[in-house]
């Protein structure tokens, strides 16, 4: 967005344009439009039926639907949220900290409405943008999966979404305070597609809530195999290639920078699944399938932020280093410290949106995305990532120990122990897989 | 136990004969290692076995069980999915169907199985209502 719009006021000053050429209206773009309404498709199509399938296929079988559930509840209340209030405080306003309540259910996106900086309509970018806070916000279910009582999931979800990501999103990409601008010499943060804003803040939250909700009755005693990876296979490669539309879209245009983004996600993607399954070959004895789809989503994840920033090659490398350090942080360091992240959000999510938001001030590439990472000689950026990084994680983290004590009082957030052992698709649900 | 009075007055008289010991039939249990399933089928059948009933089952012997692992989480699989394999024939048939089962099932590894030999009381086709050994 911020590389179109400096884009803009570079051609309006070589131009010399005059005030009223200046403010002729952009006009939309046919070829951007119709590649962002596909890319909407497939970002929706990663929460459903994509991340249902993941996490699904990595629960017990008493718990699938309960899992599925928790996406299909994001996908249905956030996008309700986003409508009402979420979209306009996100992305309306230049506030710092959170936008303005202006565009109210919509209030203003006419026909002609065209989105900041873009050749696309507004209410594109509105319904692109939802896509991305369902998701973000079905990704924490993974760490409370096999024990949150729905209601207080419910509560959570709503909550969450305006509490946590409508801020964070608008400090990040909605003109707030480590939002760079290029017009107005502002540095910020560099995040093309989510890596603070999505998956840092995921994996934060999720790992907050497991350490709030406790254990699972069990852990590290009971036998918690998969009940069906095979669905998770079909979520990962669902989420895959609704990867390309969440990276390749957030160019919010069909051009090379998306074409790039696309092309280095893949690489990350497939270098992150051989880096983990290599690992575990070499640690384990046997390369797993779960180790390979994790290390395709932890590349995925780490991909995200510096997608459109970098080179694809530079994919490959971040794809290298985000396979070994998930696979450490699931299978090392979550063991030593204790807590249960279920389907690992933090392992995965959170230790990749970190680590790529990081990797993205090393590598970013002027050429592609304006800004010049530490390889470029601009060390300075790393400071920004790092200050972007922990404004996020601090905010997610601290926003989200208060909502749950707050839902607490409201409703218990964990089911009792014997709903648990019996299983959350009966008790909360009614429903179970036969 | 009793079987369905309803079979009572069908062509070969009453299922109580069967009780008094003037049957003599074995049904023969083999617990066996699924990817050998062909192998038994294939063999019982070239021995003249017209049938057979089979079901996966889960269970452990001297083999123990497995470890699986899961992103480093150990758990241990105690039952391993296996097949049984139920036959039923007359006595003078029971060595030499053992023999062909335990041939075809067998790869001298750990976890190959067991078979169980034990008897039958009765046995009524329930198409016809044939009993015992002509129900086989």
């Amino acid at each position: 967005m911020t590389t179109t719009r400096a884009l803009l006021s570079i051609a309006l000053l070589v131009l010399g344009a005059t005030p009223a050429l200046a403010e002729a209206a952009p006009t939309i773009d046919t070829g951007d439009t119709a590649w962002m309404i596909a890319a909407t498709g497939l970002v929706l199509m990663m929460t459903i039926p994509g991340l249902a399938l993941f996490y699904c296929g990595m629960v017990r079988k008493k718990n699938v639907l309960a899992t599925m559930a928790q996406s299909l509840l994001c996908t249905m209340l956030c996008s309700v949220l986003w409508v009402v209030c979420g979209y306009s405080l996100a992305f309306n306003g230049d506030g710092a900290l959170i936008g303005n309540l202006d565009k109210v259910m919509l209030r203003g996106i006419g026909m002609d409405a065209i989105a900041p900086a873009t050749k696309i309509p507004e209410i594109l970018f509105m319904a692109y943008q939802m896509t991305f806070a369902i998701i973000t916000v079905a990704l924490v279910a993974g760490s409370v999966a096999d024990r949150m009582r729905f209601s207080a999931f419910v509560w959570f979800a709503a909550l969450w979404m305006l509490v946590v990501y409508v801020p964070i999103a608008h400090w990040v990409w909605g003109g707030g305070w480590v939002t760079p601008d290029a017009a107005s010499m502002k540095p910020g943060i560099l995040d093309f597609a989510g890596g603070t804003v999505v998956h840092l803040n995921a994996g934060i939250a999720g790992l907050v809530a497991a350490y709030v909700i406790g254990q699972r009755h069990g852990y590290g005693s009971e036998n918690f195999s998969p009940y069906d990876l095979s669905l998770a296979v079909i979520g990962t490669g669902l989420l895959w290639v609704g990867w390309f539309g969440f990276n390749g879209g957030s160019a919010l245009a069909a051009n090379s920078r998306a074409a790039f983004a696309l092309v280095a996600t893949h690489l990350a993607a497939s270098m992150g699944a051989l880096t983990w399954m290599v690992l575990e070959w070499w640690t384990r004895g046997k390369p797993s399938v779960l180790g390979m789809i994790s290390g395709a989503v932890a590349g995925l994840g780490t991909i995200t932020p510096a997608s459109g920033f970098v080179l694809p090659w530079h994919g490959l490398v971040i794809g290298l280093l985000a396979g070994a350090i998930c696979f450490w942080a699931c299978t090392k360091l979550k063991q030593k410290v204790g807590y249960d992240d279920s389907l690992d959000v933090f392992g995965v999510h959170g230790i990749g949106g970190a680590t790529g938001t990081f990797l993205c001030g090393v590598f970013a590439v002027a050429a592609i995305g304006e800004t010049a990472g530490l390889l470029e000689g601009n060390p300075g950026q790393l400071l920004y990532q790092f200050y972007g990084i922990v404004a996020v994680a601090a905010w997610s983290g601290i926003a989200t120990v208060i909502l749950l004590k707050l839902i607490e009082l409201m409703v218990p957030l964990r089911v009792s122990k014997q709903s648990e052992i019996e299983g959350l698709d009966v008790t909360q649900h009614g429903e179970a897989l036969q | 136990m009793a079987l369905p009075g309803c079979v009572d007055g069908l062509t070969r008289g009453s299922i109580g004969a069967a009780y008094r010991g003037t049957n003599s039939m074995k049904l023969i249990i083999a617990i066996i290692k699924p990817f050998k399933l062909d192998d038994v089928r294939d063999a019982l059948t070239a021995n003249g076995i017209q049938g057979m009933t089979v079901a996966e089952v889960k269970g452990y012997g001297r083999q123990k069980g497995h470890k699986e692992i899961y992103r480093g989480a150990e758990y241990a699989v105690n039952f391993l999915p296996k097949i049984r394999v139920d036959v039923a024939v007359d006595d003078n048939r029971v060595d030499k169907v053992v023999e062909v089962i335990a041939n075809a099932a067998k790869t001298g590894q750990i976890g190959d199985g067991k078979i169980f030999v034990t008897g039958i009381e009765g046995a009524v086709r329930i198409r016809t209502g044939e009993t015992d050994s002509d129900a086989l």
